[in-house]
Parts: C-alpha cells; structure tokens; sequence
C-alpha cells in the first residue's frame, strides 16, 4: 500500500455555524440564469431515488438532460424494493425530534465517520422531502384523522419514520418517475433504456461524456454534455449474494475511480440483520425483511445449547422452546434500546451468538424473530395490517408460516455506505462529475440508519444537486455542445472495445457466475462481519488469484455486437473483483473498529466495536494509480467541530 | 356496448313479464299481442329494437378484430383460465353468435307469424289480429321446439349472468364493495329473467308430456 | 424441507422480435425444491453454457417481487401457478418430479418480443409520460400535513399503487388490454386531492395513448385481477371509466 503523501483534499465546506452553512451556500452560490441553461447538457446515469429525483428537478430547471438507465424502464431501478421507511424530522409525533436530532443521531449511527455539514443539510432538508413526495400523490399511511403516520427505526428514540405499507421505496421511486416522465413528455429529459455505462470521458481535465454498451444492439454509443452526475447505487454485489438486484453494480462508479476519481471509505458495507437466510448453493440472492419488523418482532435464540441442537437436526421447532429458555439477546444486552439497535449492531450480535454455537437452523446460521408476543398483545389483525405483505413473502419463499412459526434471519450485505468521494457541492475529484445517492460516499460515515437511504437519495436529486452543480456549470455557460467525434471519445471507445473483445477471445471453461460465487465466498468470509488481518491478506491473496482465473478462463457465449447477458455480466465482475481488493486494501488500513467495519483485533471486552479517533478520524479517499499498480491514500480528515465524539452507546 | 346491451337488458326484462301471462292468462297475453301489434309506437319500439341489436353485434364484432389485433399474432401454448374468472366472461362472442342464431329462428317462429302478418295485412289494406297464445302454443306444441328454446335460453342466462355488471363496471357504476354486490345483483336478476323466459317451454313439456 | 426433482422445460427461443421462434426442450436435473423458480432458470444457464450454447434471455432484476422485471408465462399463467407473487417469487415446490413446465413469453401486441422470454414493454412508460403524474415542480410543496387526506381514501390510493407496472394483466388479458394497469395510476391520483385537479386531463390522455399504443379493449374478464401479483382491484377499472366517461361528458 503506497503511504499518503500530503495531497490537499478540499471538501469546501461553507463558513458559519453548523445550522447556517446550507443557507450561506444556497445565498452565495453561482446560478445559471434560464435562457442558459438550454444550451447546458447534463448526462445523469441511474434513475433511482437520486438519479431519477435528479433528472426530474434538472429537468424542470430547464437544462437538457441525458438520463441513462440498464433496466427497461426508469421504474425498476433497486430503490424500489426499499421496504421500511424515510426519515424526517418533522416531529409530527411531538416526540421531541428535531433537525438536530435526526443530525445527531445519523452521526452517531455513522460511528462518527461522517462528514458534520453534510449531515446537517440532509436532515435540515429531510422535511422538504415529505412535503415534496405528498405534493406528488405518494400515498403515505396516514392516521384516521388524515395526518400522516410515523413508526420507529433502528437507531433512533423517536418516531420519525414515514412509510407506505412495507413498498416505501417503490412508492417514492414512483413518484421520482412520474415526476420524470413529465420532463421526458415535456422533451427537456431523454431517456436512455438498457443501455450500460462503461467509461467516462474526459476532456481537458473535465468530465465531459460517457460511453455506453447498448444492451439490445450491443453497440457502443457515445454521449457528450457539460456535467455527469453518476447515481448509480452501490457495489455490494461483490459478494455476490447479497440484497441488491441481480443488476446492481459498481461498474460505472468504478470507471469513474479509474479516470481519477477518490473511492471512499470502500471497506464500509452494511450488513443488514432481517434477512432470510440461505438455502442452498443455488441461491442467486438474498431477500432482506424490513427493519420495520423490529418495532413488534423480538430476536432471540435458545439459552440452552442442547436446544440450539435439537433445532438445528429438525428435532424441535421454535415454538417448542419455553419462555424462560429463551435468550433475547438484544434485549439483554442493549436494554435502552433492545430490538431496535442499529443494524452492525444487531447483526454483530447475531454473529456472535451463531458463532457460540446457537444458531436455530439446519446450519446453524440464523436466529428467530418472534411475533408470538405483538399477536398476544395487539392481535392477528393488527400485526397483519402492519407487515402482512412482508410475512406473504417470508411464507412464499420460505414455506413457513410466521404467524404460527417464528420468523428465521440471518445477516447479509445490503447497502455500502463507501463510494465516491465528493464535496460538499456532490462533485468528485472530477471537475464535472457528480455523484449521487448510494454510490457516493457521503453522509451515513460507517454505518447507516434505516430509512436514511431513501433520505438521501432523494435530498441529494431533488434538493442539493440541482443548486450545487449551478455553482459548477454557471462557469460553462461558453462552452459550446461537444462533438462525440472528439479524440477523447474514439479513444475511449476504442479502449472499451478491446475490453470486450479480450474478454470475449478468453473461451475459457468457467461461466461467469461461478467466478462471481467464489468471489463473495471469500468476500464473506474475510471481507464481511468480521475482519482481521491475517484474513484480510489472505482475501487479498485469493482475489488475486480470481482475478488471475477470470481473466484467463471465463468462457463468454456468444457475439459482442448482440445482444449478450453473459459478457454484461463479465464487465460487471471484472470490475467487482477489483472493487473486493480496494475493499480488503481499505479494511486493512483501517485499524479501527467502526460501524459497518469491524476489526476483531479491535473490539471492547464487551465486544463492541472500538474506534481509534486519535488515528483513523479521516475519510480514506482511494486514488487509482493504474493498472496492478497499489492505489494511493490520501485522508480527508473529519474534524468534529459541533459534536461530542463519543464512544457509541445503546445501552 | 355496455348502453345497447343495458338497454336490451330492460327489454328482455318487459318481454319475460309479457311472456308469462301466455301460461297465466292467454287473453292478457293476447292483449298485449294487440296492443303491440302494427301501431306506430310499436314499430318505432321495433326498429328502436333492431337497431340496438345490430350496434350491440356490429360493435362487439369491432371491438374483437381490436381485441385479436392487441392479442398479437402468436398465441399462448398452454392457455389456462385464471380463478375466479368466468368461462362466460371470456366467451361473450361465442355465446352472442349462438344467441344471434336462435334469435334468427325465433324472429321467424313468433315475430314473422305476428307483427309481420298485422303489417303485410296493413300494406295489403287488410286488418289483421293475430292470437299470440295461440301462436306460441302451437309452436310448443314440438318437444323439440321446447328444448331447442331452453338451450338457448341458457345461453342467454350465461350471456347476461357477465353482460349484467360487465355493462355497469363499464359504465363506472362500481366500487370494491359494490363490485361483488352487483355481481351477485346481476345473477339474481338474470336467474329471474331467464326462469321467466324458461317457464314457458318447461310448461308445455310438462303439458305435452301429461296429456 | 428440502429435495430435488427432474424436470422437462420447454422454453421459447427466439432471436429477434422479426425473427420466427420456437419451443425448445431440455431435461434439468436435481432442482432444489427450495429454489425459485428464476435459480432453476439460472441452473439451467448454468447447463447451456456448460455445453457451450448461448443461455436463454430473460428479464429479471430484484428478485423479491417489487421491480416488475421479470415476466414468464409459466403453463398457462403469467408468474406462473401460485396467486400474488411474481415469477421471481415462484418456488420449485410448487412442482412435482417429472412435471412438463412451458415457458413462454409475455405476448401481445404492445409487448413485442426482444429475445427469448424478455418483452419490450415501454409502451406502460409512454402510457405514464402521456399523464400518469401530478404537474408539480421540485420545491415550494406546502407542508405535507396541510391537506389532511381520510385514512381509508390513502389506503385505497395505495393499493392502486401497489401496481409494478410488470404487464401480467396485460399478458394474462384474452384482449390484450392495459385496462387495469392504466386505471391503476388514474385512480391513485384521483383518489388524492393532490392529483384530482388533474383527474380529467389525465384520464383522457393515457386512455388515448394506451389505445394509440395497439393495446386491446377492456371486456371485465376479470383475468388482469386474478394474475395480477399485486392484487390490483378491477374497480380500479371502474373508477377509470366513471372520470374517462365525465371528463368526456364535460366535453
């Protein structure tokens, strides 16, 4: 690993008092005035919460927007399948919340990883988001009264938490889309479908174009405008079984790292702990159970080990177990705040207690979230007005039935809080690139709070992108429209078309997905729950060997210029193979336990994780240094001027 | 559609009352056989009549080429009908073609042996009365015509048990509680037109069948 | 609990939407009964790349039935022979050892064919841009509880948005109509005071873009409802013919 020399990383933070930067900036800032704005291109990739918010409100500004999407319609991007809930500080609920609070409590969630500023604009315009989303008929639940309703998430002692059924997430995306639709039907959008990005150009130091395989023709285009914004979601399909969509992928984020963009923070993946847990060798992905289902469900698994083996060999159910030989955990080792301590937390603990040896399934990697008590105490009717859609898809896919039957989870990788490194302004170490959403780095430090996603997503698409990047392009209001005929496109779409038909001259033996399975194997275990430097430089070993294997044994069917599942998929791997070794480089330097990063090496008695502020109080920005070449740290140090750093603290 | 088909539906409503008095009183019946005869409200009512039928049949004709248009040109291998889901419902043209038919032979049993005979009467300067019980009881008196008549009376139950609320649903007339209510209205309703109807060859069975 | 079985796939090859297609069949052995349906897919690639032959294309994404991606016309039934899932949700115990399993396509006209079993359906985006939203820009909304909306108004609003847009009404519907997903959106924003301004407007306009867009006429079959994963009402339908035939009216 090359040691940092002092490169300078300005992060431009306003002046003034925590509560004030955001209006200071918006104050002072740069704008493009109208009749400008329609000679200004701007390239968004992605059509998530972020992109899709972004593509709309630029659009409505009156730029010209190029919005880019893999899947066939703008709708199914993998925000849609966000269940619980976003977070706001309205405090409708006069539970004492406040935009401080919701501040607050995202820092600390975030292990004290996160940036003070940005946090505070994203919970200062939290409310913004609520009004705007109602305003676009997002049919949140509401109270018989007609006010809108709240539940209670992980992290967080108040109800502040707004939902539609458990389909939060579709039905924000949603209303992104409709918004979006508007500007494509007005003509200030243009949608591009299946189509995939697979490198930035570069013009003059400036990002100025994308390059993109067409996924029905196999043809590569090229796209030029003034500003690419990337919202392209995280990378957490390195390890393969995980719960983003069979689609989700780091690529575009990674060719952004490879043209000189900082990756952030990478060893920061969330591991979420309601998910259900794996069946067999088949398994192509992991289906999460929403946070939410912690407010009534209660986690435990047996007291006595005997009972853990009964339950393991099919011998017992969970319901055979009495009261008393129940262990909740949870509650007994966090009792302010029990089930609904955040989500390293929980899953930590229920990789502890599998680790002893109390797992409840046949192996032995999964714990039960009860309901029997919430259906005692509120009835059959009420918990099934609450989650009946989320216990309809645990019986489909499990056959079991949790009303009766106590639910089985286990952790799996679901969200990575690292990506992108930006600014205050949501620009990358490329002038003109943004980044947005999942795939930047910025606001959850190493963990991030439930229903905080959906949040951010849409406060950085509708709400601080669509001023910050004014700031930027106000500077290119001379610039003329680029040819995509520019050296610097050919260049790059000469380059691509090598990749590919390197990769499709391999004909090696192995399909693609059996190399992306070994891949998260060891992800998992060196690069998941639990890291230690002996793994961790083990991992690194392996993935050297994967890439060596992929790249000398792949077997791609098919033509390039065609349509081709399979060599998408082998772009995506290639990259994801690269991702898991920045991922094991950043664990590794990272000599700290921290949210979604835990370091055996570095835990209290208790088995918490154990910061080390004195050394590690920075954002690990990765800079590529070239092919096989060991990337380049520079820190971007966190200097906490407005919050106590403290030790975290749910009990 | 839904507006010729509930128009004829309160027709077929008025005929079924008519039709029984043939079993309960020949002479009410025939009374209104007289008066429904060859006036000019009656003819207007009967090219109002014949008119809804050809929209009714030209539309749903429309609206099928549309509709095998939007079905594309490759057809599923396996077809399965989904639960809940009527074979009636799917079979609206089906039904309609088989009741079209015996409409055919019914307008040549009963219509062309009574309003047309009082009209050509009047073209020809004469006036003439025809006895409608007489007319249906002779014909009834076949067993065959009997069955025939019920066959196709089924026929149009199935029709009408979707035509029924298909033609409110259309015309906006439904809720998530009101939907299951009309459907249940509307085969209620077109059980009762439909034993109305079937009473009467049933009778003459039995009839024939006793004596 | 967990077994395999063997199964017989006839699955649906085709190059392009012009090109002609063809059932295929192939002998899958040792499916997991606990996988789904789209793993045994996936298995079966895995099979097809093995003997070095290109893997069937479908469409898939999120795998836990909320995108609306996937789209197979599983014997008979679009997502297959189980109520209220999509096909990703489908489970191999729903089949026996030695079953046949036909798969096919989304078909109708408005869906042309891609490749294989994947479906071009941008006609449900241009049926949205046509109208589907509420005209409201990026800021200055008021605030979210100004309008106070009746508990069971927001509910009902939600189950009508609870569509995913995946087409198995369409592709389940003898007339290939888009009825029930277009009546979805119309009645979510009419039912809200938030998108009632617009009611009229907007159900004229994607009534006509879906009828512009070759999609068939709505007879109440009722088969849209009863394949629909998400369960989307037909008085959904009813309430898109009650504002199409006033806005008409008002004409």
């Amino acid at each position: 690993m090359a040691t940092s020399k002092k490169t300078v990383i300005d992060s431009k933070i306003p002046e003034g008092a925590l509560s004030e930067k955001w209006t200071n900036y918006k104050a002072h800032q740069k704008l493009v005035n109208p009749s400008n704005k329609r000679r200004l291109d701007i390239i968004v990739v992605g059509t998530g919460l972020a992109g899709a918010s972004a593509a709309a409100s630029l659009g409505e500004l009156g730029f010209n927007v190029l919005n880019f999407c893999i899947q066939d319609s703008p709708r199914r991007a993998h925000s849609i399948a966000a269940q619980g809930g976003i977070n706001a500080a309205k405090n409708y609920q006069n539970d004492g919340d406040s935009v401080y609070r919701l501040y607050y409590d995202t820092i600390k969630g975030g292990d004290y990883r996160a940036r003070e500023a940005n946090v505070y604009r994203l919970a200062e315009v939290s409310n913004n988001i609520i009004d705007q989303c109602v305003a676009q008929g997002v049919p949140f639940a509401r109270e018989y009264g007609g006010t809108l309703a709240n539940r209670s998430f992980g992290g967080a002692q108040v109800s502040r938490t707004f939902y539609a059924k458990g389909q939060t997430g579709q039905q924000l995306l949603l209303g992104a889309y409709s918004a979006l639709s508007r500007q494509v039907k007005k003509g200030s959008v243009k949608l591009f479908t299946r189509r995939e990005m697979l490198d930035l150009v570069i013009i003059d130091g400036k990002a100025r174009g994308i390059i993109v395989r067409n996924l029905i023709t196999g043809k590569i285009e090229r796209y030029a405008a003034h500003a690419v914004v990337i919202g392209t979601g995280g990378y957490g399909n390195t390890f393969f079984l995980s719960t983003n969509a069979m689609g989700s992928n780091g690529s575009a984020a990674w060719q952004a790292y490879k043209k000189g963009a900082y990756f952030a923070n990478p060893c920061y993946a969330q591991i979420h702990p309601t998910c259900i847990p794996v069946h067999g060798t088949n398994q192509s992905k992991l289906t999460l159970m929403s946070e939410s289902l912690r407010n009534d469900g209660r986690i435990w698994v047996p007291k006595k080990l005997e009972d853990a083996k009964a339950l393991q060999a099919g011998k017992l159910k969970g319901r055979d177990i009495p009261e008393e030989d129940r262990d909740y955990y949870l509650e007994r080792r966090y009792p302010a705040f029990g089930n609904l301590v955040p989500r390293d937390v929980a899953s930590r603990a229920a990789k502890e207690r599998c680790d002893a040896g109390y797992g409840v399934n046949n192996t032995g990697l999964a714990v039960f979230l009860d309901f029997s008590e919430a259906i005692n105490r509120l009835g059959k009717d009420v918990v099934e007005a609450r989650y009946g859609n989320l216990f309809q898809m645990y019986e489909k896919i499990t056959d079991s039935n949790p009303y009766e039957e106590p639910m089985m989870i286990f952790p799996a990788i679901h969200y990575t809080m690292g990506g992108i490194w930006v600014d205050y302004e949501l620009q990358t170490s490329i002038p003109g690139l943004f980044c947005i959403g999942e795939a930047n780095f910025s606001d959850h430090g190493a963990n991030r709070l439930g229903a905080s996603a959906l949040m951010q997503g849409l406060a950085d698409g509708y709400f601080v992108l669509p001023y910050t990047i004014q700031n930027y392009l106000a500077d290119e209001i001379r610039t003329p429209r680029f040819s995509t005929e520019l050296p610097e496109f050919l260049e790059a779409e000469k380059a691509i078309n090598e990749r590919i038909e390197k990769l499709m001259s391999i004909q090696g033996q192995r399909s693609v997905d059996s190399i992306h399975k070994e891949l998260g194997l060891v992800m998992w275990d060196f690069v998941g729950m639990g890291r230690n430097a002996e793994g961790l430089k083990k991992a690194l070993v392996e993935l050297k060997r994967i890439k060596q294997e992929f790249w000398t044994n792949v077997f791609i069917p098919g033509e390039a210029k065609d349509q081709n599942v399979e060599l998408e998929k082998a772009l995506r791997l290639a990259d994801f193979i690269e991702i898991g070794q920045l991922m094991a480089t950043d664990a590794l330097h990272r000599e700290e336990s921290c949210g979604g990063h835990f370091r055996e090496e570095y835990q209290t008695p208790e088995g918490e994780a154990l910061r080390q502020d004195d050394k590690f109080s920075y954002v690990g920005c990765w800079k590529y240094m070239g092919e096989d070449q060991e990337p380049q740290l520079i820190k971007e140090e966190l200097n906490y001027e407005f919050t106590k750093v403290q030790q975290r603290n749910y009990k | 559609m839904s507006i010729t088909g509930a128009a004829l539906v309160l027709f077929l409503t008025f005929h079924s009352i008519m039709n029984i008095f043939v079993i309960i009183s020949p002479e009410v019946y025939d009374a209104i056989c007289h008066f429904l005869g060859a006036n000019w409200y009656a003819l207007v009512g009967t090219m109002g009549l014949a008119l809804l039928v050809v929209v009714h049949i030209c539309y749903a004709l429309w609206l099928t080429i549309q509709n095998k248009m939007a079905r594309g040109a490759n057809s599923y291998q396996v077809k399965a009908r989904p639960k809940g889901v009527e074979w009636a419902s799917q079979n609206m043209l089906v039904l309609g073609v088989v009741i079209c038919g015996f409409l055919c032979l019914h307008l040549y049993n009963f219509w062309a042996k009574m309003q047309l005979v009082e009209l050509m009467g009047i073209i020809n300067g004469e006036e003439i009365h025809v006895g409608g019980a007489a007319v249906v009881q002779n014909l009834f008196q076949s067993p065959v015509y009997c069955i025939l008549y019920i066959v196709w009376l089924v026929a149009l139950w199935l029709h009408l048990t979707h035509g029924i609320w298909s033609s409110l649903q259309t015309l906006g007339w439904s809720n998530n509680t009101w939907l299951p209510r009309i459907k249940c209205i509307s085969n209620i309703y077109a059980t009762i037109i439909m034993l109305l109807f079937v009473a009467i060859p049933v009778y003459y069975l039995i009839v024939n069948l006793i004596s | 609990m967990e077994k395999s079985i063997n199964i017989t796939l006839k699955v649906w090859r085709q190059r392009g939407p012009k090109a002609p297609g063809k059932f295929e069949t192939y002998q899958l052995g040792n499916v997991s009964t606990d996988s789904s349906f789209l793993e045994m897919m996936d298995q079966l690639n895995e099979q097809l790349i093995a003997e070095r032959k290109e893997p069937v294309v479908f469409d898939h994404d999120c795998r836990e039935g909320i995108c609306g991606m996937c789209s197979l016309y599983i014997n008979g039934h679009p997502h297959g022979p189980d109520e209220d899932i999509t096909t990703c949700q489908l489970h191999m115990r729903k089949f026996k050892d030695g079953d046949v399993i036909t798969v096919e396509p989304w078909r109708s006209h408005g869906f042309p064919v891609i490749r294989d079993l994947m479906v071009d359906r941008s006609a449900f985006d241009k049926i949205i841009q046509a109208g589907g939203y509420v005209s409201v820009n990026t800021g200055g909304a008021p605030d979210a509880n100004a309008t106070p909306i009746a508990k069971p108004v927001a509910d009902l609003a939600m189950d009508a948005a609870s569509c995913i847009g995946c087409g198995a009404c369409v592709a389940a519907c003898k007339n290939g109509s888009a009825m029930l997903f277009v009546s979805a959106k119309v009645s979510q924003l009419a039912l809200l005071p938030q998108g009632k301004v617009e009611a009229a407007a907007r159900a004229k306009a994607m009534v006509a873009k879906m009828d512009e867009l070759g999609f068939g006429n709505c007879t109440n079959t009722g088969a849209c409802e009863a394949e629909c994963p998400k369960n989307v009402s037909i008085s959904n339908i009813a309430r898109l013919n009650r504002e199409f035939l006033s806005a008409k009216f008002k004409d």
